[in-house]
């Protein structure tokens, strides 16, 4: 007889679905199926079961081999890091609970370290734009039950984010919009024709990095004001069009994702693209929120806010925490050679991060505390096999609207396999040991 | 080794609890509680506080302290930290903000105050968690928190049918998955609106869709506040917030508490708590003819001896306004075009925050600043008027000891007057310069300690010295038999020379020298089986939330370790 335990949080994307259920053997110890999930989340949990994971801490030798070292030898190992380091990188926080994060920055506090997530190479310029133009927002079940004008901008959610529109944006039946996608209306700005913009009633096939230049025209055609006969390759019509589509609206929600933040002009196109939204208030009520990648890379930045008043790039090696993307976001720390050790925890920069840095961390005392085998681990000096966050050990996340919700327990570890939050909890205690505070 | 037992001797001690106007006296404290002198051994450890003020620690009954809008406000203020970072030192976390303070700095500058148990104002109850992990990290302080209900899609239905029975059950559910601890109601029904862009903007404008309207959600909810024998009243802010003329609307709100009664276990009298009441106290019908109504409003709260109220004081800063009250955060950033950040949350409320700076060359918020002050000073109980400043919205909680001084000296406000930009026109619009009243020490501590405690219905633990009492004790560097300067004043209560929170000593001379022992505190109401109740929750859940039933509730492992549970029996 197997057991199903419902309401499982999947600790895959930022939609953070919470409807899950994980099918578990009578013994409670592995993981028979999983419904509801998309095809990554139910990966994500059966991935969890594979045969071959590493479940002891294994430390880089001068041939580059890896030799198997207890956790009390890769405590000590990382705790002696940071102790000696001057200014260390503590990168990720994203594919971890804030319990973690929060054990996390006593480290910082105490190593003088720079927290950074993964918003440094996502939506750190989202952030970035919020702090210029502040941002109208909702949460999704809002979406779900009042909206009727859709725009996804830059975005595929179909595969990135692949049941945010059946949960949330375009087919779910809401109270006031109760016959589902027929009551909604669907924009999609793309310049590829993705299985997203096969969906949409309009898809504006912009022309590549004219994102401010098309957010910019439909700010002037929703106060009908004269354009330029096509803007970003778009016809003036089209464009006038779209916006009275807008205008007509009840409730309208801009989803945008990495296509507007990360190419030209950055945190430029989301001040823009905040602006259109507050500027379609005026006509109808209109929200905008960004499609946040990690299952709580959302939680790292509330949990940073909170603690140290910044959401990412926190520099804390003064003493006191200092913000300035630019100078104490990752990539331009580790180009410029500023820290001397690198810690990664709930992300993988080995994979994402420019060559040049990588290049920086393999030559750095450098410890990658992940579940799986990953660039960053085969580069990292050490790496700390740790059980899977919302599979094997609960914690709280934060979705991309911000609505924290509790991951679950569904199975317990491999046995010895500590978690995040333990092994964290043990580098801060020795730490704390090495540098004469309690 | 720590102490358990201290006498703190010889003080000049003010307890409203026990009528104690400033005689020297001694306050005994055992095992975290105020015992009488006869029962502490030898080893008491003797705080000598000759020479200084004696209060019980301060109770702040509404601040935006900790949550969603409070961490978005901080995220998205990356300038408000400019200049204010304190470092790490030994027991203590590096600490920064001025408006937003981090949780860190929230916990120490209130102890550093003397205040030992504030009160978060406003939790949307789908974002619990979040304000419960922030009054986690945040040191020292007792903390509850009030959930909204005022546009809640639940309440609006049943109180449409006036169920208060069914008001009372959900009202009981949801205090309990949340863990908050009042029924707090923001722009009743307008904030529902606000999902459409819409408002309402006086007690008697219905709410699209919903078909109620904010009176009949207000008197709804004081119904089923008293039905459930809650601790506190229901705490409302009210309809047209901050516009021209709206003293009308603020008395249309007050009246509702006529003939309904209080009905607790726990000492309070009042059923309707009227908060940042400044922001409700506007005459003139534009920002040129604005003027004070604080009289008209006062002579009424002075009246109607069911209501308490609190004066959401203007402090004269730069700071970072945040409401669940949508629509007005959209109208104010219509008005000075800086940064507007919005929350709507589905089914429940809906959140905005606006920076504001709060300029003495700018003569409406002269205008406002006396409006504050005039409240605190025409309050003829001051067991029912209240200091705040609706962190952050009118100002900072630290500048609470500026507000202090200003309200103890007519010649701290002459100066501030006579310094203003408008002053002329500012004394025209208002009360204020013709006011000779100052504030006693004794006043101080109904306004702060035992007044507000006991509107929460919590005046048997918390704002006294009596014995039994929890032993939250604050001692001030400030000789009220001695001559002194309005600014010595701020100074002292800027900065307390010994702090006890709950027995242990927190802070020494204005340094913080302990996290202390802090607890949340909420309450457990229990109610008859409900199986309609049950069953819409249910229903709501599946259809239109965006999380299941089973994730929604906050589990025990968000409260502090340190849970205060105040049970409530409202089975009949």
């Amino acid at each position: 007889m197997t057991k199903t335990i419902p309401d499982v949080v999947c600790p895959f994307c930022g939609t953070l679905c919470d409807d899950l259920e994980v099918e578990v053997s009578d013994d409670g110890k592995t993981i028979v199926d999983v419904y509801n999930a998309c095809a990554i989340g139910a990966e994500k949990f059966m991935h969890a079961q594979s045969k071959d994971r590493v479940k002891r801490p294994r430390m880089q030798q001068p041939d580059g081999s890896y030799k198997e070292v207890t956790y009390d030898e890769a405590v000590e190992y990382t705790a002696q890091m940071f102790a000696k380091a001057r200014k260390p990188l503590m990168y990720g926080w994203s594919s971890t609970s804030c319990e973690a994060q929060s054990v996390g920055h006593e480290i910082a506090e105490k190593a003088g370290a720079i927290v950074d997530n993964t918003a440094t190479v996502c939506h750190g310029t989202t952030l970035i734009a919020v702090q210029d133009v502040g941002i109208p927002s909702c949460t999704l079940g809002e979406i779900k039950n009042r909206a009727d004008r859709i725009i996804f901008w830059g975005c595929n959610p179909t595969h990135a984010h692949p049941r945010h529109q059946s949960r949330y944006s375009i087919f779910p039946r809401g109270f006031f919009v109760n016959k589902g996608h027929k009551n909604r209306k669907v924009i999609v700005v793309d310049p590829r024709v993705t299985d997203t913009a096969k969906m949409a009633d309009i898809h504006f096939q912009i022309e590549q990095g004219r994102d401010y230049e098309l957010l910019s025209a439909l700010r002037v055609a929703v106060r009908n004001e004269p354009l330029p006969d096509t803007v970003a390759g778009i016809p003036k019509e089209k464009i006038y069009e779209a916006a009275e589509l807008l205008k007509s609206g009840r409730f309208g929600i801009i989803f945008f994702g990495m296509g507007v933040t990360q190419t030209l002009s950055k945190n430029h196109n989301i001040d823009e693209a905040i602006m259109l939204t507050k500027d379609m208030n005026e006509f109808t009520k209109f929200s905008i929120m960004a499609m946040r990648g990690h299952y709580n890379v959302t939680g790292s930045g509330q949990v940073l806010g909170w603690q140290f008043g910044y959401p990412f790039c926190v520099d804390l090696s003064r003493g006191f925490a200092r913000y300035n993307p630019g100078e104490t976001t990752s990539n331009d720390l580790l180009r410029r050679g500023e820290v001397d050790a690198v810690f990664v925890l709930g992300s993988d920069p080995g994979a994402h991060f420019p060559i040049s840095s990588v290049k920086k961390i393999s030559q750095l005392p450098s410890v990658c505390v992940d579940p799986h085998i990953t660039p960053t681990s085969e580069i990292s000096k050490l790496h700390v096999p740790v059980a899977f966050v919302g599979v094997e050990v609960g914690g709280n996340c934060y979705r991309m609207d911000n609505v924290p919700i509790d991951a679950r327990k569904v199975v317990d570890p491999p046995e010895g396999v500590l978690t995040d939050t333990e092994f964290l909890t043990r580098v801060n205690k020795r730490l704390g040991e090495l540098m004469g505070v309690a | 080794m720590t102490a358990t037992e201290y006498l703190i001797k010889n003080g000049f001690v003010f307890d409203p609890v026990q009528g104690i106007k400033g005689d020297k006296a001694d306050v005994a404290v055992k095992d975290g509680k105020i015992v009488k002198s006869t029962e502490l051994s030898s080893k008491a450890k003797v705080i000598d506080a000759s020479g200084k003020t004696v209060m019980a620690g301060a109770v702040e009954i509404h601040a935006h302290i900790a949550g969603p809008k409070v961490n978005e406000g901080r995220n998205y203020r990356p300038e408000d930290k400019l200049f204010t970072y304190t470092p790490k030192k030994k027991g203590s976390r590096m600490a920064g903000g001025f408006s937003i303070p981090t949780t860190f700095k929230t916990g120490y500058e209130y102890a550093r105050m003397g205040y030992t148990t504030c009160m978060e104002a406003a939790m949307p109850p789908l974002f619990a968690r979040h304000v419960h992990e922030e009054m986690k990290d945040t040191p020292i302080i007792d903390e509850g928190a009030y959930p909204v209900f005022g546009n809640n899609w639940f309440v609006m239905e049943y109180l449409k049918n006036d169920e208060i029975d069914n008001a009372a059950a959900y009202t009981a559910w949801l205090l309990n998955s949340t863990k908050g601890y009042a029924i707090k109601v923001v722009n009743p029904g307008g904030t529902e609106a606000w999902g459409w862009g819409l408002n309402c903007l006086t007690v008697n404008d219905p709410v699209p869709y919903f078909d109620i309207t904010p009176a009949e959600i207000m008197t709804g909810l004081m119904k089923t506040n008293e039905y459930l024998g809650l601790p506190h009243s229901m705490h409302v802010h009210q309809n047209s917030l901050g516009n021209p003329g709206n003293y009308t609307v603020t008395l249309d709100s007050l009246k509702l508490a006529e003939g309904i009664k209080a009905n607790n276990k726990f000492g309070r009298e009042t059923v309707l708590h009227s908060t940042h009441l400044q922001f409700h106290s506007y005459g003139g019908d534009n920002w040129g003819n604005f003027e004070s109504k604080s009289k008209e409003v006062m002579d009424y709260v002075n009246r109607q001896k069911n209501i308490t109220v609190d004066t959401g004081c203007v402090t004269l800063d730069e700071t970072t306004t945040m409401t669940a009250d949508g629509p007005f955060e959209h109208h104010l950033t219509e008005l000075n075009h800086l940064k507007w950040a919005n929350v709507d949350v589905e089914l429940e409320t809906a959140a905005g925050i606006v920076p504001y700076v709060y300029s003495p060359d700018i003569k409406v918020c002269e205008i406002q600043w006396a409006i504050g002050l005039e409240i605190a000073l025409m309050a003829k109980d001051p067991m029912r008027c209240f200091i705040t400043t609706d962190h952050p919205n009118a100002g900072p909680f630290t500048r609470y000891p500026r507000i202090f001084k200003w309200l103890m000296s007519v010649d701290a406000r002459k100066e501030r007057i006579e310094s203003f930009k408008h002053s002329a026109k500012m004394v025209d619009a208002t009360h204020i310069a013709g006011m000779d009243k100052e504030l006693s020490l004794y006043e101080l501590a109904q306004m702060t300690r035992a007044g507000p405690a006991k509107s929460l219905g919590l005046a048997s633990i918390y704002g006294g010295l009596a014995p039994g009492m929890d032993a939250d004790v604050a001692v001030y560097n400030f000789n009220p038999d001695t001559p002194h300067k309005p600014d010595e004043i701020e100074k002292a209560f800027s900065s307390a020379a010994f702090v006890m929170k709950t027995g242990t000593p927190v802070v020494m001379d204005g340094e913080i020298v302990s996290n202390g022992n802090k607890r949340t505190i909420w309450v457990d109401a229990k109610v008859n089986e409900n199986p309609q109740v049950m069953r819409d929750i249910k229903d709501k859940f599946l259809r239109y939330y965006s999380v299941t039933l089973g994730n929604y509730d906050v589990t025990k492992h968000f409260l502090s370790g340190n849970p205060r549970v105040i049970e409530v029996d409202a089975t009949r």
